[in-house]
């Protein structure tokens, strides 16, 4: 009994400290942001591999998300007589919700799980300890570039992330299923307002830290060999996608 | 100069360094030897911050850098440079931008300063043709010495080598112990070496620290250590299998 209690209060403690340890690396990521913001080129480069080659993957589940809204959609409305609503109901769906949720969870399959194992290797290989060595703040040369491109990025996948996915919705709904073309989109003009945009961007410009910050947390604490880098991928690009689902659903209330 | 001050360190369970003193002379070159899995490297690691000690002190130039903060820590860690057992090149990038990234980051020179400044770093480790080559193309010696150069670039007062021939053939680690020892009179940097190459390092160390059992068995010369009546330093220098290293018990 005594050793269940023992460890159960071990790996309660182990727990706390990782979930601290998380955040003081979150609080100084911010910090180094600020202070130490690294080279416009790292950042580009960044900008590059997180927003620009992330484009296909996300054309196209937009694209296939916008299209199966159009169709259930359409299914849904047309019990009610109102398909005429479907302009309005694929947009709002992708502006408030899909979007910047799916555009999310695929940058953190893509990016993120890279972020990661980058990370993790330049740890295990001790190239982060050569550059402490050199005096030079690992934080400014790896890990502040990457929160900046996934918060620069984030937003803009998402916008491309929603246009894409109502023309997919178009093409369901009015080439293939006869919804006025005139009806989609002049019901989404009255409908969609500036806080739904706005409230959009909030979340996946939120989820954009969740990516950079975790997938640069446990790439930087990466245990042992190949091994423990293996471990580090699989757990950020789990508990992005976990932390993903739950952040929205607290800031969703918050934006209602 | 370094000193380190009562060390204790273990990680989980198992205890590494167990109240080792050493202090490393300044200006010349001292080898750290000792059985493999003994904590050289974390020693090595303790001298640069790279680890903080769970208890003891780590004094360099008369001044504690234990618990510092990261910025005050980079302070001291310029008077640094190290030489990792694999290189630590950054994979990403090519030799020339190995050598030539701490002088970017750190220093106003304008590109074509720099650029002369690594060629004539890779030109004293023996290398030509290599900048545009990426780290695995490099064989392991090859490797070794960008390290090197990327290391000396800075003229660092203190160069800390982990194990910087191990995996060479024999005539590669003579060549790199020679480079080493030639830089070293050429600079009069302070110079830390982890290694186990018996009897090579004798003839680059003028100090030799025997670490067993997380303490500093004995510390002196390179003859002092070779004519020593130690049990376990005997056995180590004669590659022995009979003794106390075996047993595990000195």
């Amino acid at each position: 009994m005594t050793n269940f209690l023992r460890a159960i209060g071990r790996g309660t403690i182990k727990q706390l400290q990782e979930l601290g340890n998380c955040g003081q690396f979150l609080a100084y990521a911010l910090y180094s942001i600020l202070r130490r913001p690294g080279r416009p080129v790292h950042i580009l480069k960044q900008v590059n591999f997180i927003g620009t080659k992330s484009l296909f993957v996300i054309v196209l589940t937009a694209a296939f998300t916008g299209m199966v809204l159009g169709l259930q959609g359409y299914y849904t409305l047309t019990k009610f007589g109102s398909e005429g609503m479907l302009g309005t109901a694929v947009a709002l769906s992708l502006i408030r919700e899909l979007g910047p949720v799916l555009s999310a969870l695929m940058v953190t399959g893509r990016a993120g799980s890279a972020i990661t194992a980058e990370i993790g290797i330049m740890r295990i290989s001790e190239q982060i300890d050569a550059m402490e060595t050199m005096a030079l703040d690992p934080y400014k040369y790896l890990i502040s570039p990457k929160f900046i491109a996934a918060m620069i990025s984030m937003p803009l996948l998402c916008a491309i992330f929603d246009v894409v996915g109502i023309y997919g919705g178009w093409v369901v709904g009015v080439k293939l299923l006869g919804v006025n073309p005139g009806a989609y989109f002049s019901e989404m003009y009255k409908a969609v307002e500036w806080k739904d945009v706005y409230s959009g961007f909030v979340k996946s410009y939120s989820f954009g830290i969740i990516i950079a910050w975790i997938g640069c947390y446990k790439g930087y604490y990466a245990g042992h060999g190949a091994e423990g880098v293996s471990k580090a991928t699989t757990e950020s690009v789990v508990l992005t996608s976990v932390l993903i689902l739950v952040w929205d659903y607290f800031l969703t209330s918050i934006l209602l | 100069m370094i000193e380190l001050i009562n060390i204790h360190k273990s990680f989980g369970s198992q205890t590494v360094l167990n109240g080792l003193n050493l202090t490393i002379p300044v200006g010349k070159t001292t080898a750290v030897i000792g059985p493999s899995g003994e904590g050289k490297s974390v020693l090595l690691k303790h001298m640069i911050g790279l680890l903080q000690p769970d208890q003891g002190d780590v004094l360099v130039d008369g001044k504690s850098i234990v618990g510092l903060r990261r910025s005050q820590l980079n302070q001291v860690r310029e008077k640094f440079a190290m030489v990792f057992q694999n290189a630590a090149l950054f994979d990403s990038m090519t030799v020339y931008e190995n050598v030539a990234f701490p002088l970017e980051e750190k220093t106003s020179l304008s590109r074509s300063e720099i650029e002369e400044r690594v060629a004539i770093a890779l030109q004293e480790v023996g290398l030509k043709k290599v900048n545009h080559k990426y780290p695995d193309e490099l064989s392991g010696g090859m490797k070794k010495r960008v390290g090197l150069a990327r290391a000396l670039l800075l003229q660092p007062q203190i160069v800390l080598f982990d194990e910087p021939t191990t995996g060479l053939d024999p005539v590669i680690r003579r060549a790199i112990h020679q480079l080493i020892k030639e830089t070293q009179e050429k600079f009069g940097f302070t110079a830390v070496i982890v290694s186990h190459d018996i009897p090579d390092i004798f003839e680059v160390a003028h100090h030799i620290a025997m670490l067993y059992h997380g303490e500093i068995l004995q510390f002196g010369t390179p003859e002092e250590i070779q004519n020593s009546d130690h049990p376990v330093v005997r056995q180590f220098i004669s590659g022995s299998l009979d003794g106390p290293i075996n047993s595990g018990v000195a």
